[in-house]
């Protein structure tokens, strides 16, 4: 049984924590984005998460919340593109669910998992099953939604099993929406670019919270 | 590849303080990455453009003279976020609202839509326009769906004559809509250009194939056909044009008399020679057809670094669309005189 909780700064550095495997993981990011998008997926991650380290490096937050909010206003204001602007929403939304509460719990994390995942979906558009980050984001929500009476430490492992499965799951759908709708059946066989970074943020997040 | 650079990841604040140096003090810098000009009318309808960078000279080389306002520029292929979207929009509002006018890509839009809640947040009215002129991105039911390529330099050079003219912004945006409604594009691509932070190539194609259809990033087309002579790639780009106008409900095919704008536009390493070498095939299939080619735009005008490759432009103008062509504009990107080219 790990830990019920974290507190505000346990998040602000299990974020920073994920921000560091993002930017290591810019050359896998590349390559996948450069399979079935643009290519330029992990440089504009790579982006996003050097604003995150800045907005969150040594500062102090008011909740748990703003800590969320700070990262999806670094990288929506630093990324630009359509990963920017989604991965924005989803942790500004979700952030903005927590309120004002000062530690997180697995309830708490299903909340912000589960905002997050319906403003990122009415704003971007996509649905479960057309190949986006969504289909990392929507079964990770729904596993926060059932973690909810174990600890925080479970909950987060719980979480990164069900992104990693999402993300591999992607692999054998065909694109209608987002980087590779124009595809079609050539995007199948590999993962969406956004799910594999919603995959690797979960996972970073897990591992953080294990080691604490 | 050699590159002429400094720090990869700052390509895109660099070419913008050097196009700012380029309009020679009739635009400046505002914000965090966004041009705009300096003498922006009180009361005038604003008209703002944008997009990702590394593109030059488009989008941001179309603010000036009866062009755009300003431009919100992203960083290298990625859209600007809301940010700067909203930083621009205040910079060139002068009380008549502000339009939105940009190529559809998913990030632009998501982007722009951002800002405009911002803006809208100013009480700053806001409309949006899109520009979707490649015909080989989605069939004719689904044009909204198509992205934008260098069809959006005639439809940007209309939509600023008429943003000098018009009384209220609902007025511009009908302008800016006929001339999307009336432009249609194709391109080719030989040869991919490159991601300046990464120095990777945007995509793969083989060195005797050419993607018909193929976009500015390399997002796929029609598909990857043999190599071919200049000749006979005007004849099949052209007619995927034709084509389109033809099964398009909502525009009329284009018949004997019609007066169009032609855009012959390199996306970067083709020579103006090879453009020039298209560009006499084409004139020929359009005089063929009895299609009249009220002027002609041959150049670098959206382009994707190195990327070999090349793509035409139809707009077909009617009365109000010439007059509005017929002013003249000035910027880095296009320049013209009153009137057309040699009339």
């Amino acid at each position: 049984m790990g830990k019920s909780s974290l507190s505000i700064t346990e998040v602000r550095d299990m974020m920073l924590a994920a921000a560091q495997r993002i930017i290591e993981a810019e050359p896998i990011l590349t390559d996948a984005d450069r399979a079935l998008g643009d290519g330029d997926h992990g440089v504009g991650m790579e982006r996003g998460m050097n604003a995150v380290k800045e907005a969150l490096g040594g500062k102090d937050f008011p909740s748990v919340g703003k800590v969320f909010v700070g990262v999806g206003t670094a990288m929506m204001s630093s990324m630009g593109g359509a990963s920017g602007a989604l991965f924005g929403t989803f942790f500004r939304s979700g952030g903005k669910a927590l309120g004002d509460g000062e530690s997180l719990d697995a309830a708490g994390l299903a909340l912000f998992w589960k905002e997050g995942s319906d403003n990122l979906m009415s704003r971007g558009g996509a649905k479960p099953g057309d190949k986006t980050m969504v289909d990392a984001i929507v079964p990770a929500a729904e596993k926060a939604a059932e973690s909810t009476g174990q600890s925080i430490t479970d909950a987060l492992a719980a979480v990164a099993v069900a992104a990693a499965a999402g993300r591999d799951a992607s692999e054998s759908m065909i694109a209608t929406m987002g980087r590779a709708k124009t595809l079609g059946e050539n995007s199948l066989g590999k993962p969406d670019a956004g799910a594999v970074s919603v995959a690797i943020i979960a996972a970073a997040m897990s591992e953080f919270a294990s080691g604490l | 590849m050699k590159k002429l650079i400094n720090n990869p990841l700052k390509c895109a604040d660099e070419l913008l303080e050097g196009l700012v140096e380029a309009y020679n003090g009739e635009c400046r810098h505002v914000g965090t990455r966004s041009i705009v000009k300096n003498d922006i009318p009180e009361g005038k309808v604003a008209l703002l453009i944008g997009g990702g960078s590394g593109h030059e000279p488009i989008y941001h080389g179309l603010v000036g003279r009866n062009l755009a306002d300003g431009a919100a520029c992203g960083d290298i292929f990625a859209a600007p976020p809301p940010n700067i979207v909203l930083e621009a929009t205040e910079a060139v509002n002068r009380g008549k609202g502000v339009l939105y006018l940009y190529g559809n890509y998913a990030g632009d839009v998501l982007n722009f839509d951002l800002g405009a809640e911002l803006a809208d947040d100013d009480d700053i009215e806001v409309r949006t326009v899109l520009i979707w002129d490649d015909v080989c991105s989605a069939p004719p039911t689904q044009k909204h769906n198509r992205r934008g390529i260098a069809g959006l330099v005639p439809i940007v050079k209309l939509a600023g004559a008429a943003s000098q003219k018009v009384a209220t912004l609902a007025e511009l945006e009908a302008v800016a809509k006929k001339a999307v409604l009336q432009t249609r594009s194709v391109g080719v691509s030989m040869a991919p250009g490159s991601i300046p932070a990464t120095g990777k190539p945007t995509f793969n194609i083989d060195e005797d194939k050419i993607g018909l259809g193929m976009g500015i990033h390399g997002e796929p087309g029609v598909g990857e056909i043999p190599m071919a002579t200049a000749d006979d790639l005007t004849v099949m780009m052209l007619d995927l044009i034709f084509a389109d106008y033809e099964k398009d409900d909502e525009v009329d095919a284009l018949a004997p008399g019609d007066e169009i704008l032609l855009v012959v536009n390199s996306l970067g390493a083709t020579t103006m020679m090879e453009l020039l070498i298209a560009l006499r095939k084409a004139k020929a299939v359009l005089t063929e057809r009895g299609i009249k080619t009220y002027d002609v735009l041959v150049g670098d005008f959206v382009t994707c670094q190195e990327m070999s490759g090349i793509s035409f432009s139809i707009t077909r103008l009617d009365d109000e669309l010439k007059q509005y062509w017929d002013m003249p504009c000035q910027s880095v990107c296009y320049s013209k005189m009153e009137g057309r080219y040699g009339g």
